[in-house]
């Protein structure tokens, strides 16, 4: 596809986009523009309300410290400083935890990815002992909210030896029960006569689940991908409780021991949440689509 | 998010040979499913073997290792530990602090879970009108829930900061005296609550708006014929389709606010005054700044079955409605 296609094809797609959202204008409030000027003055309310903590510290963050502990204003008289900035990233550990917040999410996402759809191609599409048990143990294993199991489990990372480590963080974060069943529900939709036609041709499991099984489920693994991403990026408690050593905490957990250190250098507070915070708005920004539409397949919650 | 048949498609005027026709009907499940090919397909137990030993370490064991430990008087000093019957389950139904904590977690989740499921609700019809500005409306209800609960703490202990935080300027600005966001015993709570739902109210729009999506353009399409105006719309068609989803939210939110620690741990740390505390801080307290494992092991499972029992409960009228 050429750049010019892609141009077009981006255009076209807009200007369908902005078609079906003007018949669903017609369609939800009608024609009467006072309800449509409410509607988007309420909307314009509530968007400010929404960015209005973000702004605030990103407006701070670009403050001079003294500065900041006036008394609030939006517009730095002081003038516009990147100093907080230039402060955070040499004194702190933050890119050391941001390594870290990147190496943990990116293996608990393979992991979990990996070893779900594994699991899910089991249940979905052949046939052992014991499967009905275990099937039964998974849906089980849903309902066991994980933070009532950080005691036991921070014991046996002792016993195993994997305190302060990758493995400690990554390893109790990859069972994710319901990513199997989200993922068996759209394994089970697969065509079984494709799937049947390709073991008659000889292809042995393996080749199934590789060559037409994955590849047919792209968009779902995706949704999940992105989900168990977020996640694990975000995640608190169980890093919090499984590291010590600073050298191994993921973002969250230092920025969580360093809050307290800066005291009242408030500009620099804020230069490191919104550091910390960029780059999984690029992801959203990058994969909006995707997100909003792996919302609604998988629909699970948590905080 | 359908599987196509593999891009079999027939070029224009001629019929595709019988063996590739994709069949107008579904295969007979029963028939397809399992019986000859699957049968003999012996290699599951691979496929499932690294989650089944993953659960099997990180979730069963631990389940019944802290089950175990409840009945002990383990420390985490790592000195021996002997067992002691039911001594951990009597000491926390004795216990005011476990019942404060249950009370504190309980009032977090009345407080949060109602503006989360309406706020939601709320943005998802003002969205769903198809409006100019669709992507910044969902970039700015659902960019909060991305960011981590230590940013999320950063940026609200700013806007409540005493005196100099924005809240409390503005208010001076009104000529009103400061309020202890987040020192006040009665006031704490709500703004732990509020910070929650700016954060992570966005995954519920989303939900809503997933489920607005999906209502038939025609139903609309009749009632306009039929002269009903938008408000009509809204109650007899729109916010009627939306129960079922309403539950979904509200059973996924409950369950996600019970477990409520982050925020408030990093907030206020239980305070002022313990107010704030849920119970899971308790547990964490209890076990790692007191070293009383045991102890700290009791107290999670009398959390866990009350989230069990409300599990349950829940679990019993949806069968009808299936």
């Amino acid at each position: 596809m050429s750049v010019a296609e892609l141009v077009a094809d981006r255009r076209t797609k807009a200007l369908q986009e902005r078609a079906e959202n003007r018949a669903l204008t017609k369609l939800t409030i009608g024609p009467s523009p006072w309800v449509r000027v409410g509607a988007l003055a309420a909307l314009v309310v509530l968007a400010g309300l929404w960015l209005l903590p973000v702004a605030w510290g990103a407006v701070t963050s670009f403050k001079q410290e003294a500065e900041a502990a006036l008394p609030a204003s939006w517009w730095p008289t002081m003038g516009w400083t990147a100093d907080a900035y230039r402060q955070v990233l040499s004194n702190s550990d933050l890119l050391i935890w941001m390594g870290n917040s990147l190496v943990v999410a990116v293996l608990v996402t393979v992991l979990t990815v990996l070893i779900s759809a594994m699991a899910a191609f089991a249940f979905s599409q052949t046939i052992f002992k014991g499967r009905g048990l275990l099937q039964w143990l998974t849906v089980a294993s849903i309902m066991m909210p994980g933070q009532i199991l950080i005691v036991p489990l921070f014991r046996q990372m002792q016993v195993m030896g994997l305190v302060d480590t990758f493995a400690g963080i990554v390893l109790p974060q990859i069972v994710a029960p319901v990513m199997v069943f989200i993922l068996k529900r759209f394994f089970d939709a697969i065509p079984q006569e494709l799937l049947d036609a390709a073991r008659i041709d000889g292809a042995g499991t393996f080749r199934l689940f590789w060559t037409i099984v994955l590849p047919l489920s792209r968009s779902i693994l995706v949704a999940v991908a992105i989900f168990v991403f977020i996640g694990a990026w975000n995640n608190f408690l169980w890093p919090f409780i499984v590291t010590t050593d600073p050298q191994f905490m993921t973002l969250p957990v230092g920025l969580s021991t360093v809050k307290n250190a800066y005291g009242v250098q408030y500009a620099q507070n804020m230069a490191s949440a919104m550091i910390a915070a960029l780059p999984l708005l690029v992801v959203f920004m990058l994969f909006q689509r995707r997100i909003v539409q792996g919302v609604a397949t998988t629909g699970m919650g948590g905080q | 998010m359908t599987v196509s048949n593999a891009g079999v498609t027939a070029p224009p005027g001629r019929a595709l040979p019988d063996s590739r026709k994709p069949s107008g009907r579904p295969a007979p499940r029963t028939a397809a499913r399992g019986k000859s090919l699957r049968e003999r397909d012996k290699s599951g137990y691979l496929f499932v073997a690294p989650f089944a030993v993953a659960t099997g370490l990180f979730l069963l064991l631990p389940t019944l290792y802290g089950l175990w430990m409840s009945f002990t008087n383990q420390s985490l000093t790592g000195t021996g530990s002997e067992f002691i019957g039911f001594a951990n389950y009597a000491e926390a139904f004795s216990d005011p602090q476990v019942w404060q904590t249950l009370w504190n977690t309980v009032w977090f989740t009345i407080l949060s879970t109602v503006p989360l499921v309406v706020v939601a609700l709320v943005m998802a019809l003002l969205v769903h009108t198809g409006l100019p500005g669709q992507w910044v409306w969902r970039m700015s209800f659902f960019a909060p829930y991305l960011l981590t609960s230590a940013v999320v703490s950063s940026l609200s202990s700013w806007l409540f900061q005493p005196d100099i935080g924005l809240l409390d300027t503005w208010l001076a600005g009104l000529g009103l005296g400061p309020v202890g966001w987040l020192t006040d015993e009665n006031v704490a709570m709500f703004s732990i609550a509020a910070v929650t739902v700016w954060w992570t109210v966005g995954f519920n729009f989303l939900l809503y708006l997933a489920a607005l999506q999906g209502i038939p353009a025609q139903q609309y399409e009749a009632a306009t014929i039929d002269g009903a105006g938008g408000w009509r719309r809204l109650f007899s068609i729109t916010l009627p389709q939306l129960r079922p989803i309403t539950l979904v939210i509200l059973v996924l939110q409950l369950l996600a606010s019970l477990k409520v620690f982050d925020q408030i741990y990093l907030l206020t740390a239980g305070g002022p005054n313990g107010s704030t505390r849920p119970i899971l801080e308790y547990v964490y307290d209890t076990g790692f700044t007191n070293y009383r494992l045991g102890y700290a092991s009791a107290i999670s499972y009398v959390f866990f079955a009350l989230i069990l029992v409300f599990t349950l409960v829940r679990l019993l009228p949806s069968k009808k409605e299936a």
